[in-house]
């Protein structure tokens, strides 16, 4: 499967990447032959094979709804790039 | 004292007959003169290890010492640990301080009285089998220092094998603990999946990724292991089992072990000096009592390609989290709220990582989900089921670790596919969930040869009871790098 650079700039974009431009063309090479590796597992007989997502046989643990962490806003604001009020800061959303 | 196992450093501290203290020094200034060759560290924490030595010490002045109070190790830089930077190798977390512990470094440290000496270099976000993706430049290997120490464990494994700590934890996705411990003459054990918490371990790919240990000797994993190892309420993916010993075992005569050997490990493409290695091995177990048979995991040639699928795609899920909002790396030049996680992420993330995440997003995206992800989840269910048909005829698994010896650095950074093709060994062991480990089995051109045994789950018991029956009439485990003696 060989991805053009536009496809790349487009999948970048899916992934909130800004790519450097000089390396776009780089990257849509190296990305296909990736796609051409992972390509082979279309040679698989996977007809009624349930799919794995992981290897534990166990389902969600769940506990009870109650509080057992105290409030660690401060600890965790302390390292934030920019925050204000408890809230953290970014630009500008809504116009 | 960089010479001694774990199990002598215990006594030795237990008797007194030198402290945590000095022991402790006693890596920090090998750190101070040996490390600029290897580049093994990150975050050298002399004030942190001295003051936990001191603690260490006075635990076991009371009498309280247990078989690793007082004895060093460095963290992969994978773990968070609080008010120290937890870098991940990556510029998106180069000035990011942890708030908080993960559970294995409260298990060893606080629990234990381990001192950490440092925060140890890996390739960026785990990404890798070169440690040459670091952030913070390329870790070298002691055995050769043109030479990789193989990743992304590439620091932990250096330091272990100059002799910079006695044993260092590590992470294995895809055999990033085992393929460097090949690489660097070294025992590396990757758990099964959920024997060990992920809690506080930055996430690579969640259903992949487990915490280990880096050591010189099974005997030396083992303790650590066993410290590490146990469910943990705050990880979902922790198995609730109790514990086996790891340690009493060891000793066990592995007269009538079932070996299996996987005929497509032993096709072409596994190098000729590393293939006469494994059978002298081969050689040493019979004479243990050993009985081999070969066995056929007819779907290992789609491991590589059904890993980098589901790698990168749960990769994409858990680095979406670092985008210049509430930690690590802000772009300063971002003037909308799209730029800032652009840029951010532009900015901080290396070229491996952002290969993987598009890769990713690619093969989880609409009209691309059923071929590539769901088509890889079903193979890696076949793998899955090759492995377990195998455990009902055989008890541990052997197989090289590595495809050859370290390469020169550079020699593969060009092309990713190439690189990726080193953990071709490895990598079923990830997607099965499987133990597996890798220990020195002889040297090719000077260099070190592993060899890699994989066991059925939540027998990591067996596994270093065969390992350690090895090291008992075996010495090439023993045998240090020229310089770091």
């Amino acid at each position: 499967m060989s991805l053009s650079p536009e496809q790349i700039r487009q999948v970048a974009k899916l992934a909130r990447l800004e790519l450097n431009p000089s390396l776009t063309e780089a990257y849509a090479g190296q990305i296909s032959n990736i796609l051409e590796l992972v390509g082979q597992l279309s040679a698989a007989r996977t007809e009624g094979v349930g799919p794995m997502a992981h290897p534990l046989e166990m389902t969600q643990r769940l506990r009870a709804d109650e509080v057992t962490q105290p409030d660690q806003r401060e600890a965790f604001q302390a390292i934030a790039p920019a925050v204000q009020d408890g809230l953290y800061l970014v630009p500008k959303v809504i116009e | 004292m960089h010479t001694l196992s774990i199990k002598q450093l215990g006594e030795a501290l237990r008797a007194r007959k030198f402290s945590s203290r000095e022991l402790t020094q006693h890596y920090l200034k090998r750190i101070e003169t040996l490390d600029p060759q290897l580049n093994s560290y990150i975050t050298v924490t002399a004030d942190l290890a001295l003051a936990a030595a001191d603690a260490a010490d006075a635990r076991l002045a009371r009498g309280e010492g247990g078989p690793l109070t007082g004895i060093p190790l460095g963290q992969k830089d994978i773990f968070c640990t609080t008010g120290v930077r937890t870098s991940c190798a990556s510029r998106m977390l180069d000035r990011f301080i942890s708030p908080y512990d993960a559970t294995i470094v409260k298990k060893l440290q606080a629990e234990a009285g381990m001192p950490m000496l440092g925060k140890l270099n890996m390739d960026e976000f785990a990404m890798g089998s070169s440690n040459e993706t670091s952030w913070y430049g390329p870790v070298k290997n002691p055995w050769d220092v043109s030479r990789v120490p193989g990743g992304s464990s590439g620091g932990s494994v250096a330091a272990v094998a100059a002799g910079l700590a006695p044993v260092a934890t590590a992470t294995d996705t895809g055999g990033s603990i085992r393929q460097p411990a090949a690489l660097t003459n070294l025992t590396g054990i990757k758990p099964t999946y959920g024997r060990v918490s992920r809690y506080g371990m930055i996430a690579f790919a969640s259903s992949l990724d487990q915490a280990g240990v880096v050591a010189r000797s099974a005997e030396d994993a083992a303790q650590v292991l066993q410290a590490m190892s146990g469910f943990d309420p705050l990880d979902s993916t922790s198995m609730d089992r109790p514990v086996d010993d790891l340690v009493a075992p060891l000793g066990r005569s592995i007269q009538g072990l079932r070996v299996g050997l996987p005929r497509e490990y032993f096709a072409e493409g596994l190098d000729a000096g590393v293939r006469a290695c494994i059978d002298g091995a081969i050689g040493e177990l019979k004479k243990l009592g050993a009985t081999f048979t070969e066995l056929s995991l007819p779907n290992s040639p789609l491991s590589v390609p059904t890993y980098y699928v589901v790698a990168p795609a749960e990769a994409s899920s858990n680095l979406a989290r670092f985008d210049g909002v509430r930690y690590g790396h802000r772009s300063a030049q971002a003037k909308n709220l799209e730029e800032l996680y652009e840029k951010s992420r532009g900015e901080g993330f290396g070229p491996e990582v952002q290969r993987r995440i598009m890769i990713g997003t690619y093969v989880l995206s609409h009209g691309y989900y059923d071929a590539y992800y769901l088509q890889a989840q079903k193979v890696r269910r076949l793998i899955y089921d090759d492995f377990r048909r195998a455990f009902e005829q055989v008890d541990v698994i052997l197989g090289p670790t590595a495809t050859d010896v370290a390469f020169k650095l550079g020699a593969k950074t060009d092309d990713p596919v190439s690189m990726y093709l080193n953990d071709i060994y490895t990598i079923a062991a990830n997607l099965a969930g499987i133990p597996a480990m890798s220990l020195p089995c002889g040297f090719k051109d000077g260099l070190p040869v592993g060899m890699q045994l994989m066991g059925n789950f939540f027998d990591e018991a067996k596994l270093l009871n065969v390992a350690h029956q090895y090291q008992q009439v075996t010495g090439w485990h023993t045998q240090s790098p020229k310089g770091f003696e």
